[in-house]
């Protein structure tokens, strides 16, 4: 029989922490499933250190909202033991890799966004949050040249290429306001000085993103439409595939290790 | 699948304590910048280095190895060109 899914204590402050921790894990498994794949093998070895810089911020957020919530859950626990609708990750991050384009494009959406909140969340009067904040802002800082030079080459190199980079903003555009909402449960952490508002980042990603897309030779789509959903654990059709790939070991044989 | 108009570079590193950078490797890229990136990714992931050069490889003039006897040979019979005949002062320390 399979393993049943956990349950979890929903403060803000641990679900503030298990959503940043999904994003990062999810992202991550993505990244990962492009290890053997990507078009060469020095992009192989790029993507997959940046799949495991997140799944290391991803595990200190785990473990951080496990201490929070006390109730003998652990990072695992909160990685295999929860189902689809308990995750609560950004769409963008669930989002299939597609081709290298959208992988890259994807990345940077995320990263762009990453990069100054990480910065900012250094300022955070929790010191967990801050710590991890330092060290992830390093890491981040990296994931966007990453994406950016690549986004530059792309959008600026063959017709081909270009094509295909202008197809990846297309779709996934509407997939990045969800990273500057906040409900509830966030604005008492924000008005505790806890977490940042993420809205007070959306001009400096704006610059970013529409700065590296110019150099690319892109454009912005002109929408401003956007999907929302992740963050209150309604996902698109694909992450339930993503976790049962994920997540089939322990569920399988609980409690299984190396 | 790496297409054959992908540059080559040479990677040179110079470690945490090293004096001079050391050539490490080589790999594929589009231009000196991609190098640089793929050289910190695929070189320096268990902290390596603290700074990375890359090269084109078509930079390097190399010697041929059909000529190393003319090239290497004579310097084999040379053992006093080694600084093994005298003692080295205990003031001078590490040399």
């Amino acid at each position: 029989m399979a393993t049943p899914s956990i349950l979890v204590s929903e403060t803000p402050l641990v679900l503030y922490t298990l959503r940043r921790a999904d994003d990062a894990l999810i992202l991550a498994h993505r990244l990962s499933e492009w290890c053997g794949h990507a078009p060469a093998m020095e992009e192989d070895m790029a993507l997959s250190n940046i799949a495991l810089d997140l799944i290391g911020q991803a595990r200190e957020l785990y473990a951080y909202a496990a201490a929070v919530e006390g109730r003998g859950n652990d990072e695992d626990k909160f990685a295999y033991l929860r189902d689809v609708r308990q995750y609560q990750n950004l769409l963008l991050a669930e989002q299939p890799n597609g081709d290298f384009a959208h992988t890259i494009v994807r990345q940077l959406f995320y990263s762009a966004f990453g990069d100054p909140y990480w910065r900012a969340m250094m300022a955070s009067n929790d010191a967990t949050l801050a710590a991890i904040a330092a060290k992830s802002e390093k890491e981040s800082a990296y994931h966007l040249r990453h994406a950016s030079e690549w986004v530059i080459r792309l959008g600026d190199g063959t017709e081909e290429s270009h094509a295909r980079a202008q197809a990846a903003i297309d779709d996934l555009w509407s997939f990045t306001g969800e990273m500057f909402a906040v409900d509830d449960g966030e604005r008492s952490l924000i008005d505790g000085g806890t977490v940042i508002d993420p809205v007070t980042l959306k001009d400096v990603w704006l610059a970013t993103v529409s700065r590296v897309i110019d150099e690319a030779t892109l454009r912005l789509p002109q929408s401003d439409w956007m999907q929302q959903g992740g963050r209150s654990g309604r996902h698109s059709e694909h992450l339930g595939h993503l976790l049962s790939e994920l997540q089939y070991m322990q569920r399988t044989f609980p409690g299984v290790s190396w | 699948m790496t297409t054959p108009n992908t540059p080559l570079w040479e990677v040179f590193i110079r470690s945490r304590n090293g004096l001079a950078h050391k050539h490490c490797g080589s790999l594929h890229a589009s231009d000196a910048t991609m190098a640089l990136q793929a050289a910190r990714d695929i070189f320096t992931r268990r902290g390596e280095g603290l700074s990375i050069w890359v090269v084109p490889s078509s930079a390097i003039t190399a010697s041929d190895p059909a000529e190393k006897g003319m090239m290497f040979e004579p310097a084999e019979s040379k053992i006093y060109r080694h600084p093994t005949f005298y003692d080295v002062p205990e003031e001078v320390g590490h040399m």
